[in-house]
Parts: C-alpha cells; structure tokens; sequence
C-alpha cells in the first residue's frame, strides 16, 4: 500500500522547475485534455474516479463540477484553495513549494473542464515564499505557451493568478476566501446562494483544495475508473498525510486510503512510532477541527475493528467513538500531553480566528476559552466541565459558517473522552502544575 | 405560491417569501425574535441567529427535516414546508443559548442608556433568556466615540448586527463606516475616523436594536417612556418627511422615523427632518402614535392609558394593602 502519485518525483533534482517536470511525464494529462477531449469528458473521468475533496469536508469533486451553473454569456471561475492554516496540516504547502507545475497543471485542466478562462490561486498570507515559487512557475508555463491564449493551439484560453491572503484562517472558509480575493472583508458568505450559482464577482465557481486540483491530471492520464481502484470503497486514491506531534518522523506521507492506521502510526515508512519511547495517548487525526481520540479508539473501532486511514473507517462510530480524516492533518500525542492545555491552546486558535459575524461563534469561542484557562489556573469547578460542555452545544449547528463547529468539536470530544483528566484539574490542581507538553500552534503561544 | 405550516399553523405565501416573513404574516407568537434582519436592508440577516426555527419537513417534493435549525430571516420557504418555532422545546433552549451569547458581553448598563425602553436586546432577553447569567469573566470594553456631530457609538453595547453597515453602504454615498477588526473585538468604526457626514446617516440610529448609536442631540434629555410620541409631517424635498416626534409637554425633544411592532422603519428620513426641525411650528402634527411593542416605551402609549391608570390603581391599592397587613402583624 506504498502507492505514490502525487509525490513520485518529489525527490527528482530540479522537479519545481518545468523542465524536468516535463521530462518525468508533467503536462502529459494537459496535452491529452487539450487535444483528445471536451471538457465534459474531461469532468466525467473525475466523476469515476470517485476523488473526494481534500480540503477537509470529502465531497465528491466531479459532482461539484458538475453542478456549477452554466447560464449564457457569463464566464466561470476555478479558485484554488491555497489558504491551508489549519493547526496540524502542513500537506499543501509541501506540495506547492515542491511540486509548484503539478499544481499548475492541475488548474489548466480543471479550467478546460470548467469552461473557466481566468483562475485564481489564494495563497495563505504567510507562504511568501510559496507564492513567489508560484509566480515563477506560473511566468514558466506563459513563456511556454501553457497558459495565457490559444495554449498548445488548442483554442483554450487560460489566465492564472496567485492572490495572497492578509493571514486569517477564516478565509480557508470557501466563500470567505472569495469575499477576501475581491478585496473585501473576509467574512464568509450566508448560503444559499453557493459558490457554484454565485461565487467569484457573482459568477459561477468552484473552489477546491490544492491536491484535489493536483490530483486531477493523474485521473486524466490514467483514466477515472483506473484511479478509483487505487483506494477502498469510496476513498478512492492516494492522501497526503502531514503527520506531527510526539512522533519519531513527522513530515508529509502519501498514503493510499484504507491504510491500516496502525501501520501509519507505527511503520518505519511513516511516523515511525511513538518518540521516547513513550506510549500512544491520543490523536487528532485530520487537523484540528476534527474530535480528539484516545489512542485504542483511533488504533480499534468501538467494534474492535482495525481503523484503517479512510474517510469511512476513521468516521466510524460517529462522534461517540470515531472522528474525520479531514483535511489530513494528523497530530499524535504521548502519554505526557495533557488535554486540557491542549484543548486550551486549540480553542484559543478558534477564538483568536472567529470573524466575529455571528454571535455564537464570536462570543462563544471567547468563553470556551476564558473557561478553560480557569482549569489550568486550579480554579475551576466541576459544574464547569457542564457549562463547557452546554457553550459547546449551543454553538455547535447555529453558525453561519462550519468554523464554529471547528471549535466546538475538539471541546465535545475532549470531554467525552477524557472527561476524568479535567475533573483531575479540578480536585488536585497542583499535581498537574508542572505540566508537561502540549501541541503547540507556532508562535500563537508563548508556552 | 407555497404552503408553510409554522406551529401547526398553515399560511399561503408567495415563493420566496422567507421563513421569518411568512411568520409575521400569520403575526402573534409563532413570529421568532430578529435582532439584525430588517426587511427595508438589503442582505441584512444572518448574523445575530435568534431567528433561528427547526425545519422539520423540507417541502413537499423534498420531506427530509433540515439537520440544523436554520435562520428564518434568511431561509426562503418551500412548499408544504414545516416549521417549529416556539413547539419545540430544544429550538427555545437554542435561542435562550444565543440570547446569552448576546449578553455576555454586553455592559448591562441600561439605567444610563438611551436606549432603555425601546431596546429591542432588553425585551429579548426578556421574553427569551436566562434570569441569571453564567458568564464570570470580564466583559470586553471600547472607549465611546463620536461618529460626526449628531452620534454617539458606544461599542461596549454593539450586537454587531450589520444593520447600520448596510445603511452606510446602501444609504449614504462615499461609505466611510464599517466593521474592522474580528471576532469578539470586531468593532464599528469610520475608515480613519472620518466623521459620517451624509443625508441619511441617521437612519444608522434608527436602525440599531441596542442603544450603540444613539442621537447626541437627544442624549440624557429625557427617559423615551416619558416621553409622548406624536405622528408628524412635513414637506421635505430629501425625504418623505413623514416622522414621530417624541415630545414633553411643547418640546420636541427628538424626532424618528415611524418605527412598525418589529423596530423597522416605514421610510428613511434625512438628516434635517430629524435634527433640525425640533420646534413644533416646523411640523403638521397628525396626532398621538401608537406604539405595538411590548416594552416599557409603549407605557406612553395613549389608547391603553386608561388600562396604565386602572393597573396603576391596583398596583397602590395591594400596596396599601400589604402595608395595612404589616401593621397589623406588628
Ligand atoms: C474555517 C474554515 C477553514 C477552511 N480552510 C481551508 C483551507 O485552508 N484549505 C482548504 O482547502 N479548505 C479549507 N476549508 C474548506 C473549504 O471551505 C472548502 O470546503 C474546500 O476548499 C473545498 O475544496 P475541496 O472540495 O477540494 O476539499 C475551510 C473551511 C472552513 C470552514
Ligand atoms: S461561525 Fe464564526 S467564523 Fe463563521 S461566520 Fe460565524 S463568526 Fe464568522
Ligand atoms: S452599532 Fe447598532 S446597528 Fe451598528 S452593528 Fe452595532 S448594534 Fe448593529
Ligand atoms: S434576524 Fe435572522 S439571524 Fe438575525
């Protein structure tokens, strides 16, 4: 189950540059688009393929293709999504910085397919870096005749661009990032309508993640019903994994989906098992946002069932005992974390992002926080391990975008599951004053 | 058209009627609060989420309920769509959730706000929210700011509704207000502290439902609930110049538009009807207002004067009453 797509050439010399990206099959995907398909066949393949979105929510992207509004006269968009600031999720920008052509090829097609002729890249603010590597691969592709008019003589006409955010992780929020790319607030938009009837300046849009986009030219190479036997079931295809916390190696893996998760966690050709020595606590298995496990549950379904790496099997069990592969982002914890400081920091994030449109959102998020800051001061009650756990309900459903569920989740699961390390804050405070690590979000946090 | 059941209750309505519409169309309680839609705003809605209602029948075509409640203000019915608003316990139980959410934050400073008696966060909370709150920490401050000559912005009261945003954006021309800042320190503000000098722009206080923009002309004159509301008119090239003028005695001592039983506007007035004709010979005064509202700003209200009489007596005379029972135990 060692499948590489995506990052098969990583490690060729030179691979961000078009030259030998061409030379290791780059922009193969592209001329058979261009010159042996029409677009629709071209949203068919994805449609077989089964790829599912890899920006967290896992919603099939030839579907969403296909429900873009195609009214007379008004012209499309495709937006990438390059905003990747979710807490433990780090795939992305490995991807872009590396592999910047695959990237780009992947939005020349899925323009074709789209009928899109101007697309957009919105980059997180802080990947300065990753934008100019971009920009020069972009600058490349013109000066090839891969983008800008008529390209490869096809009569396809595409213009890209890479736009980047002022750092706020609410605009990784679809339809936040489109207010934010025509030079607004970023504040997420009330649906209906969606972005696929009104997104970018009105129009319709679709916005995908990164590898979603980059993952498209190899369905066009190898055909759509080829990619979905890669994969289990309905998780068809490769999944970049940005693994971290107490891990022996942290970093980005390719994983083919329904890898056994034990086998990711603790193989050599993955995370490498448990630093120190030390043993399993917990995982947050798909960035921040999703619920918290304890270590047996994310190693073994509440059935006792193996938990392989899979939209389904990591939801197995629903939020009482499974979570969300999410956007991928897997963070591992060791015995020595303690969850409370963890949730703090967590939630701190949340408030810290919230837009503040809505109010549960705004004011809640806040008081999850203040509540929680109490428990690491020796201060708190048990009846605020019930409040906390009430605030949390009250925000959870009555947003206007998922954010809000983003930072009640890791509340609701945090007490569910470890409900007795609280009630512990709270009957001995001092045992825990020396406390030990806990997953840090970069400088958000002096510790 | 399209059939929507709310509260057991069945009402025809024309499509894309919304849910909150269709509700005040049936009128009584089945209507659901709304702190930041407003019918006369464009986009407005979304934000505040007290409208919020369960949509147990999608629609005819479609019966699956919708898995979470959904604001009414900005839902739009379907037909032999099924609502629950007040029939359901959790629903209420939500609502209480984002009253208190409101309120966390807010100073509670009413004895000393304009607004008090005509806000609409006073009788929110209390037809729908807790009798005590849970919140022990430090609520958040602003320091109070003049926007232009005629208002005052104290932040510290603001329920970030957008609706003055909206007034700025779809009212006055050349914007220079808006929202900066996020989450719970999101603050309205003039881009650069310009002042909001415009036709229109005191229709931003007007539209506000809590006391965060109130009128310096009107500042600490006189309780609202002292004082009488009275249609009046005039000719005015701007505006409509239909107003109310609240009056004490012969003074005028602040001019409005006329506001309906939800806090809306029937027409926008300009800026000279509402600060610069305050003597009574500017206006054809057309009679007393009537005030539908279940706040204290209706106590003034004229036609149940005789009812505010009657219940006054009773009220003295179980005083007197229970003053006579303490006497006699002694
Ligand atoms: C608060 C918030 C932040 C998000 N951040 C990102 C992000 O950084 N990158 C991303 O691809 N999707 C992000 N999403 C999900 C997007 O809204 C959207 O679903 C996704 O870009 C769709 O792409 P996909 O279908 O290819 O996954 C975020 C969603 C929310 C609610
Ligand atoms: S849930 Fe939070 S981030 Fe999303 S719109 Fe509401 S306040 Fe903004
Ligand atoms: S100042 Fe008033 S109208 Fe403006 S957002 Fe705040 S509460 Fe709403
Ligand atoms: S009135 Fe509907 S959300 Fe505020």
């Amino acid at each position: 189950m060692s499948r590489k797509i995506l990052l098969k050439h990583i490690d060729v010399p030179g691979i961000r540059g078009l030259k030998a990206y061409r030379e290791n099959g780059g922009y193969q995907a592209l001329e058979k688009a261009l010159k042996s398909m029409k677009p629709d066949e071209v949203t068919e393949e994805v449609k077989k393929s089964g790829l599912r979105g890899r920006g967290g929510a896992g919603f099939p992207a030839g579907m969403k293709w296909s429900f873009i509004a195609k009214p007379e006269g008004v012209p499309r968009y495709l937006v990438c999504n390059a905003d990747e600031s979710e807490p433990g999720t780090f795939k992305d920008r490995y991807l872009m910085s590396h592999l910047p052509h695959a990237l780009i090829e992947g939005m020349i097609v899925s323009s074709f397919a789209l009928g899109a002729n101007t697309s957009y890249i919105y980059i997180r603010g802080e990947m300065l870096y990753v934008y100019h590597i971009l920009e020069e691969a972009i600058a490349e592709a013109y000066e090839a005749g891969l983008l800008g008019k008529n390209i490869l003589g096809s009569g396809f006409s595409l213009d890209l661009y890479v736009h980047p955010g002022g750092g706020a992780y609410i605009c990784g929020e679809e339809t936040a990032l489109i207010e934010s790319l025509e030079g607004k607030r970023g504040n997420p938009r009330i649906k209906p309508p969606f972005p696929a009837v009104k997104g970018v300046w009105g129009c319709p849009t679709v916005v995908n993640n990164v590898e979603t986009i980059a993952s498209v030219p190899h369905i066009v190479n190898m055909g759509g019903d080829e990619y979905a036997k890669i994969g289990i079931g309905k998780s068809t295809g490769t999944k970049l994994i940005s693994a971290c916390g107490h891990i022996n190696k942290p970093g980005v893996y390719e994983i083919e989906l329904g890898l056994p998760a034990e086998e990711f966690l603790y193989s050599d050709n993955y995370c490498g098992g448990i630093r120190n020595g030390k043993k399993l606590k917990a995982v947050v298995a798909g960035g921040s946002s999703v619920p918290i496990l304890p270590g047996e549950l994310f190693l073994k379904t509440a059935n006792g069932e193996p938990r392989l790496m899979s939209y389904e099997s990591l939801a197995d069990g629903g939020f009482a005992s499974g979570t969300m592969l999410g956007s991928g982002g897997f963070i591992v914890m060791d015995e020595d974390t303690s969850i409370v400081k963890n949730l703090w920091n967590f939630t701190r994030f949340y408030h810290h992002e919230s837009c503040g449109q809505c109010s549960p959102c705004r004011e809640g998020t806040g008081w999850m926080e203040k509540l929680l800051h109490k428990f690491l001061d020796g201060h708190a009650t048990i009846e605020d391990i019930d409040l906390l756990w009430d605030i949390q309900s009250k925000i959870e459903g009555k947003t206007i975008c998922p954010l809000g569920d983003a930072a009640a989740w890791p509340v609701a699961s945090a007490i569910r599951h470890f409900r007795s390390e609280f009630e512990e804050y709270v009957k001995n405070p001092h045992s825990i004053k020396d406390v030990k690590h806990y997953f840090r979000i970069n400088n958000l946090v002096e510790q | 058209m399209a059939k929507v059941t709310i509260d057991g209750i069945t009402i025809e309505v024309p499509d894309g009627t919304t849910i909150l519409q269709a509700a005040r169309m049936i009128g009584g309680d089945v209507v659901p609060p709304a702190m930041c839609y407003y019918s006369k705003l464009e986009t407005s809605g979304g934000y505040c989420r007290t409208c919020i209602v369960k949509v147990t029948k999608g629609s005819e075509k479609d019966p699956r309920p919708m898995p979470k409640p959904v604001a009414s203000c900005r839902t739009t019915v379907m037909d032999g769509m099924v609502v629950e608003n007040t029939v359901s316990p959790d629903l209420l139980e939500a609502r209480k959730g984002v009253v208190e959410f409101l309120l966390i934050n807010h100073p509670l400073d009413c004895p000393i706000c304009d607004q008090a008696g005509e806000c609409h966060l006073q009788d929110l909370s209390y037809e729908h929210g807790l009798a005590k709150s849970r919140y022990e920490f430090k609520r958040r401050e602003f320091e109070q700011i003049d926007i232009g000559e005629k208002i005052k912005l104290h932040m510290n009261r603001c329920i970030l509704c957008y609706r003055c945003v909206k007034v700025a954006d779809q009212l006055c021309d050349g914007r220079v207000h808006g929202v900066i800042n996020r989450g719970d320190v999101a603050e309205i503000s003039t881009y650069i502290s310009n002042a909001v000098e415009n036709d229109f722009s005191g229709n931003m206080i007007d539209v506000c439902p809590v006391g965060a923009l109130t009128d310096r002309t009107f500042r600490f004159k006189s309780r609202v609930w002292f004082t009488k509301p009275m249609d009046a008119h005039r000719d005015c090239k701007k505006c409509s110049g239909k107003v109310a003028l609240w009056m004490s005695g012969n003074e005028v001592l602040r001019v409005t538009g006329r506001k309906d039983r939800y806090g809306e506007l029937e027409s926008f007035i300009c800026n000279d009807c509402r600060y610069e004709k305050k003597n009574t010979t500017d206006w054809n005064i057309e009679g007393p207002r009537n005030i539908e509202r279940h706040s204290v700003i209706s106590q003034n209200h004229y036609m149940s004067l005789r009812q505010l009489k009657i219940d006054v007596s009773k009220q003295k005379e179980l005083a007197e009453k229970a003053h006579r029972d303490k006497q006699n135990t002694q």
